[in-house]
C-alpha cells in the first residue's frame, strides 16, 4: 500500500489556468443524469443507483484525503458511515427526524470519534496504523450489533427519510439526488481547497518525508489529526446520506469488508486525486451491479448450464477483474485518463 | 560563557553498553563556524542528532540561546532557531525546489492551519523562499521537482531549506557528502556566503574544506572530545595527530 502511495506522482501542482477536464465531465454527467433518467424507463432505479454511487464516492473521497495526501491508510473508515447512519436512525427513533438536527449531530459524533481514535492511532505508523484503525472500526461494529434498542444485529428500517426544515421534500428521489450531488460537489471543492492550502501542503509534505517536516519546525501529528477529523466528518455525512438512501441502517454499514472496499475504490480510481475516488466508487458499484448481466450476455455462447453458473458466481470474475485493473492501470483509472490526455 | 549560542554540558548517549557520546561539553559562540571532525564511527552524527533533538540524550544538557532545550522535541528547537540539514539528502522529492523552501518559510510565518487559499501562490511565502534559493545559487532551478535535481543541487537545496527557517544556528551534517569536485566547490562557496548570516556547526570529512571554513575545530574520537581549538593549533596538536589525522595529511 505504501509503495502505491509513494509511486504516485505526488506533487499537487495546480496550474490556475488549466481547468481539469476529468472532474468537470464527471460532475456534468452526474448533474445531467436525472434529466436523462426518465428515458431509461426506470427513473427510480437509476436515481437510486447513482445516489448510492455518489454516496460511496463521497466516502471514498474522504478516505482519499487522508490516504492519498497524508499516506494514512485507515482500515476503519466504514465506522464513520455507521456513525452517520446511526445518527439518523437513533435520532429518528427518538422523534428528531429533521436533517438540520441530524446532520450536525452526525458530524459532531464523527468528529468526536475521529479525535479520540485519531489521537491514539496516529501515534503509530504503517501496518500498526492500519491495524489499530481496523480495531477501532470493529469495536464500533460490535457496539452496533449490541444495540438491541436500535435493531441489534438485524439493523432497523427507518420510517421515512429525514425531514428537511420540517418538510418532507427528501422523499422525492430527484430532490434527494440533488442533495447528494450537492454534498458531493461541496465536499469535493472543500477537499480541493484543503489540499492546495497551507494546511494541505503540510499534510502532503508529511506524506513525503515526516522527519524533514519536523526539521523545518512542523509537528506532523497535529496536522494528521486535523485531516483525520475532517475526513471522518465527511464520511459521517456520507453515512447520513446512505441511511436516507437505503431507509435502513444496520451494523453491516461498518464491517471491515466495507472499509476494505473503500480503500479499494480509492486505489481503483487513483490515489491522491480526489475525483479518482469518486470514479473508483462508481466503477466498483456499477460493476457489482451489472457484471452478472454482462456475464449473462457474454457467456450466451457457452451453453445455458455454464452460463448460469458463471452468472451465479459472478464474484469470481469481479475479484480478478478489479485486481487486473489495479495491476495494469498504474495510478488507477484516473492515471489512464491522464495518460490519454497528455498523449 | 554567557554569550555562547549553543552550549553542551556533559552530554551522553549510549545504546546499551555502547557509549556513543561520552561526556561531551562544548560551547559555540554566536557568529562562529565550528567544525566537528573525527574518524568514522566517532559518533559525530549521533551528536548532531542529540543537538537537533532527533535522538534523546541519556544525560547532560543542551543549552541553546540561554535556554535548556534538552527535553524539547525537534520541531520546538527548530522554532527557536536551531536548524539542521541531513547527511543523507532529505528533501521532499515530489515538491518543486521552491515549494520545499517556501514550506520552511511557512513553518515560521503565520498559521499553517489555514484550510483555504492556494499556498503555492502566496507571495509572502514564495518571495523569501526565492531569496534563499538565490543565496544558495538555485534560483534558476526553482520550479524543478526536487527529486529530479542533481545530488549537488539537492545539497544546495538542503541549505536553502535550513536557511528559510531563519536559524540562529545551522547544524550541517556533512554538507559535502557525496558531491563531486565541482559540486563541492559550489556548496563551499555557499557556506562561505552563509557565515555572515548565521552561526554554523558542521560535521565534515573533507579536511581541506574544514580547515578553510572553520573558526574552531573540535575533534571527536569514540564519543569523546579530545580537543577544541583553532585550525592551526588542531593541526599541530600531537594528540589529534596520533588519534586521527594521518601525518602526511598534516604536512
Amino acid at each position: 500500500m505504501t509503495e502505491l502511495i509513494h509511486a504516485h506522482p505526488s506533487s499537487f501542482a495546480p496550474s490556475p489556468s488549466r481547468i481539469e477536464r476529468v472532474p468537470l465531465v464527471l460532475f456534468a454527467i452526474l448533474a445531467l443524469a436525472p434529466l436523462l433518467a426518465p428515458l431509461t424507463g426506470a427513473e427510480g432505479y437509476v436515481l437510486s443507483l447513482l445516489s448510492r454511487v455518489m454516496i460511496f464516492g463521497l466516502a471514498a473521497m474522504s478516505l482519499d484525503l487522508i490516504l492519498g495526501y497524508g499516506a494514512l491508510v485507515s482500515f476503519g473508515h466504514a465506522a464513520f458511515l455507521g456513525i452517520g447512519g446511526y445518527a439518523v436512525g437513533i435520532l429518528a427513533s427518538h422523534g428528531s427526524e429533521d436533517a438540520l438536527i441530524q446532520i450536525p449531530l452526525a458530524l459532531a459524533a464523527s468528529a468526536l470519534f475521529a479525535t479520540v481514535t485519531g489521537t491514539i492511532s496516529l501515534r503509530t505508523k504503517g501496518v500498526y496504523f492500519i491495524m489499530i484503525t481496523l480495531a477501532f472500526g470493529q469495536m464500533l461494529f460490535f457496539l452496533a450489533t449490541s444495540l438491541a434498542a436500535y435493531g441489534g444485529d438485524d439493523g432497523m428500517t427507518l420510517a421515512s427519510r429525514s425531514l428537511m426544515a420540517g418538510t418532507s421534500i427528501l422523499k422525492n428521489d430527484r430532490v434527494f439526488y440533488g442533495l447528494v450531488l450537492f454534498c458531493l460537489l461541496g465536499t469535493y471543492l472543500l477537499s480541493r481547497g484543503i489540499v492546495a492550502s497551507r494546511f494541505g501542503r503540510v499534510l502532503r509534505g508529511t506524506r513525503e518525508n515526516a522527519v524533514r517536516m519536523e526539521a523545518i519546525g512542523f509537528h506532523p501529528f497535529r496536522y494528521q489529526l486535523l485531516a483525520y477529523v475532517i475526513s471522518g466528518m465527511m464520511a459521517g455525512l456520507a453515512g447520513f446520506l446512505l441511511a436516507n438512501q437505503a431507509e435502513f441502517i444496520s451494523p453491516s454499514y461498518m464491517t471491515w469488508q466495507r472499509s476494505g472496499e473503500l480503500i479499494f475504490m480509492v486505489v481503483l480510481g487513483g490515489i491522491g486525486s480526489l475525483h479518482g475516488a469518486i470514479i473508483g466508487a462508481a466503477v466498483f458499484l456499477l460493476l457489482e451491479e451489472f457484471l452478472p448481466e454482462i456475464l449473462h450476455f457474454a457467456a450466451s455462447a457457452l451453453g445455458s448450464d455454464l452460463q448460469s453458473r458463471l452468472v451465479e458466481n459472478w464474484k469470481m470474475i469481479f475479484g480478478p477483474l478489479l485486481i487486473l485493473i489495479v495491476l495494469f492501470a498504474r495510478g488507477g483509472i484516473t492515471g489512464l485518463l491522464g495518460r490519454g490526455r497528455h498523449g | 560563557m554567557a554569550d555562547a549560542l549553543l552550549e553542551l554540558r556533559n552530554l551522553r548517549k549510549s545504546y546499551g553498553a555502547l557509549v556513543v557520546t561520552d561526556d561531551v561539553s562544548l560551547s559555540v559562540p554566536t557568529g562562529e563556524v565550528h567544525a566537528i571532525i573525527g574518524p568514522n564511527g566517532a559518533g559525530k552524527t549521533t551528536l548532531i542528532h542529540q543537538i537537533s533533538g532527533l535522538v534523546p540524550s541519556v544525560s547532560g544538557q543542551v543549552l541553546f540561546d540561554g535556554q535548556d532545550v534538552t527535553r524539547l522535541p525537534m520541531h520546538e528547537r527548530v522554532r527557536r532557531g536551531l536548524a539542521r540539514s541531513f547527511q543523507i539528502t532529505s528533501v521532499l522529492p515530489g515538491f518543486s525546489a521552491l515549494e520545499n523552501v517556501s514550506l520552511a518559510v511557512q513553518a515560521r510565518s503565520g498559521s499553517s492551519y489555514r484550510l483555504f487559499g492556494n499556498a503555492a501562490r502566496e507571495r509572502q511565502l514564495n518571495e523569501p523562499a526565492m531569496e534563499c534559493l538565490n543565496l544558495v545559487g538555485l534560483g534558476a532551478r526553482a520550479q524543478i521537482q526536487a527529486g529530479l535535481l542533481s545530488h549537488g543541487e539537492k545539497r544546495q537545496l538542503e541549505l536553502a531549506i535550513a536557511l528559510a527557517t531563519e536559524p540562529k544556528l545551522l547544524l550541517l551534517d556533512e554538507p559535502l557528502a557525496g558531491t563531486g569536485h565541482d559540486e563541492s566547490r559550489r556548496v563551499l562557496d555557499v557556506l562561505q556566503r552563509l557565515r555572515s548570516h548565521t552561526t554554523i556547526l558542521l560535521i565534515e570529512h573533507d579536511m581541506e574544506a574544514v580547515f578553510s571554513l572553520a573558526d574552531r575545530i573540535s575533534v571527536l574520537v569514540y564519543g569523546r572530545l579530545i580537543a577544541t581549538d583553532t585550525p592551526e593549533r588542531i593541526r599541530a596538536n600531537p594528540e589529534v595527530r596520533s588519534a586521527y589525522l594521518g601525518e602526511e595529511e598534516m604536512a
